[in-house]
């Protein structure tokens, strides 16, 4: 038995099959993690399920915002979805600061794992904690009374959505740590950012009601295509999944490469 | 073939000269001591060996291996453990070292087996399913030379391995290297700025100070020099003088710090 050695060149498949590796490596340390705290599902599970239980309750019982056949329970829910995705995602920037700090992030740089590999892995690791706490969120949603569509199809669609929202937003956040290069900053920023993230999506209201200006914004931000996704698949309102899944693939790949590429300035410090 | 040769090395860092047309060749084998104050281009110089950062001027081969055109097989002969302690606190001691023989492609068949080998290499094959949070200082250390040795690397590269770490625990720590490197002929890059364990435990030393070597060669050689009685330590300052306080950038007492709380 020898080990796999590295070719002089390359090949893109080569690479391919190792990134893989990789990403399926650092991905089961994310379910080990899991596993031994297992109360941080909990605590984060405390954020989404007052949203849903107060904002929703509220909102619904008042009736100001119109969202047609749909309860707005109902229509919440799969925004708080997606928002305690975002909350997460952000968070894995934080973390590669710290893990830059600890000299982890060196350690891993120095196995033979392409950054851009690095980098998937992390991102699919958020999307795999993310889904995870999604699990958290729906059961709560389905104790609040939100009638979810779980058929098989539709729940894996939810997966896959969630997977590709979040490695946005980590390669965002891992972007930004790779310019600011301090966990202070990156914090500031990352809760700067996450609540306009939130607002300016159609996450807890329908485009429709959003003034011209915040329209432009919605249509930018990968978080609304995110939800749009979610809605369609799990609440069944009319959503353009097709377009939706490409936005979320091509934003996340962009996002996986521009990240990638600053990693290294975060270990020449 | 040496197991590392620098030719030309340098690199900057806005005005500082971190490290300054550096040559430097590491035998197959030895265990290399390179030391300094900190702020001497211990760490820069190391970073550019394991791939982290790459050199603008000069090369550096390791096993014949050009580090800027083939990082990747580079990194597959080398094992880093760097100056923090750094392992994943909230995973087991076995689940840290299996991380990284998937990260280095351990076949599966002897991966399991592997992982069981250098736990009981480092002593921790008792405590393996505990929580690495749980562990202390020293044990940490040594689940880093197991997740470092776990790949069979031929150049085990230590940052600063015993910093922190009480007199047992460094002892220990020094003990597993001396009986790997026994057992495989590995060769072992270290830095330190602790004189008394470099003259103890290296082969052969540098003396790293503002970016460029000033002395090299056995510590026997280089004491020698300075005449009957001289301790490694006499020879540093010989070198160095009296500026070890304002060496240093405001990173490196942090990072030291850091890693001192760690510990405690």
């Amino acid at each position: 038995m020898t080990e796999r050695t590295i070719p002089t060149n390359p090949s893109p498949l080569w690479l391919a099959y190792t990134a893989l590796c990789r990403i399926g490596a650092i991905c089961t340390v994310e379910l080990q993690k899991l596993r031994h705290d297992r109360t941080e599902l909990i605590t984060r599970a405390v954020q989404p399920t007052l949203w849903l239980l107060v904002f929703g309750q509220v909102f619904t019982q008042i009736r100001a915002i119109p969202t047609g056949s749909t309860p707005y329970l109902d229509f919440l829910a799969p925004g708080i979805l997606a928002q305690s995705a975002l909350f997460i995602a952000i968070f894995y920037g934080i973390q590669i600061i710290w893990e830059r700090d600890s000299g982890m992030l060196a350690k891993l740089m120095v196995t033979p794992t392409p950054r851009v590999a690095l980098v998937a892995a992390k991102a699919f690791a958020a999307g795999i904690r993310a889904v995870v706490q999604a699990i958290a969120v729906m059961i709560v949603a389905a104790i609040l009374g939100v009638h979810l569509d779980t058929a098989p199809a539709r729940l894996v669609g939810t997966v896959i959505a969630l997977i590709l929202g979040s490695a946005f937003f980590c390669c965002l956040s891992i972007t930004i740590a790779g310019l600011v290069l301090s966990r202070d900053r990156l914090m500031g920023i990352g809760q700067a950012i996450t609540m306009p993230l939130f607002f300016a999506s159609n996450a807890l209201y329908p485009v429709q009601l959003m003034p011209g200006w915040l329209q432009v914004i919605n249509r930018i931000n990968p978080l609304s295509y995110e939800v749009d996704a979610l809605r369609g698949l799990l609440v069944n309102t009319p959503a353009a999944l097709g377009f939706d899944f490409l936005v979320l693939v091509l934003a996340s790949a962009a996002m996986i490469s521009v990240a990638a590429a600053l990693l290294p300035r975060l270990t020449v410090g | 073939m040496p197991a590392v040769r620098c030719t030309g090395l340098s690199r900057r860092f806005g005005d500082t000269l971190a490290v300054d047309n550096l040559d430097l060749e590491i035998v197959q084998g030895e265990i290399f001591g390179l030391l300094g104050p900190n702020g001497a281009g211990k760490t820069t110089t190391i970073r550019m060996i394991t791939t982290l950062l790459p050199p603008p001027r000069g090369t550096i081969e390791v096993f014949g291996a050009d580090v800027a055109a083939r990082r990747m097989a580079v990194r597959r002969l080398i094992g880093y453990v760097p100056q923090q302690l750094s392992v994943e606190a909230t995973l087991t001691g076995r689940e840290n070292v299996w991380l990284f023989a998937k990260l280095y492609d351990v076949p599966r068949l002897t991966r399991v087996r592997r992982v069981n080998e250098v736990l009981a290499g480092v002593g921790l094959a008792e405590v393996a399913d505990r929580l690495a949070k749980t562990y202390s200082g020293g044990m940490i250390r040594r689940l880093e030379l197991a997740q470092a040795l776990v790949s069979t690397p031929r150049l085990l590269v230590l940052d600063e391995p015993t910093v922190g770490l009480d007199p047992v625990a460094r002892d220990d720590v020094w003990e597993r290297i001396e009986q790997i490197r026994a057992d495989s002929g590995m060769t072992v890059l270290v830095t330190t700025h602790l004189m008394q364990e470099a003259d103890e435990r290296c082969d052969r030393v540098a003396l790293m100070h503002r970016g460029r070597i000033q002395a090299l060669g056995t510590p026997a050689q280089l004491r020698g020099n300075l005449g009957d009685g001289a301790t490694l330590d006499d020879v540093f300052r010989a070198y160095t003088g009296d500026e070890l306080a304002d060496t240093g950038s405001i990173r490196d007492v942090r990072s030291a710090r850091r890693t001192a709380r760690r510990l405690s």
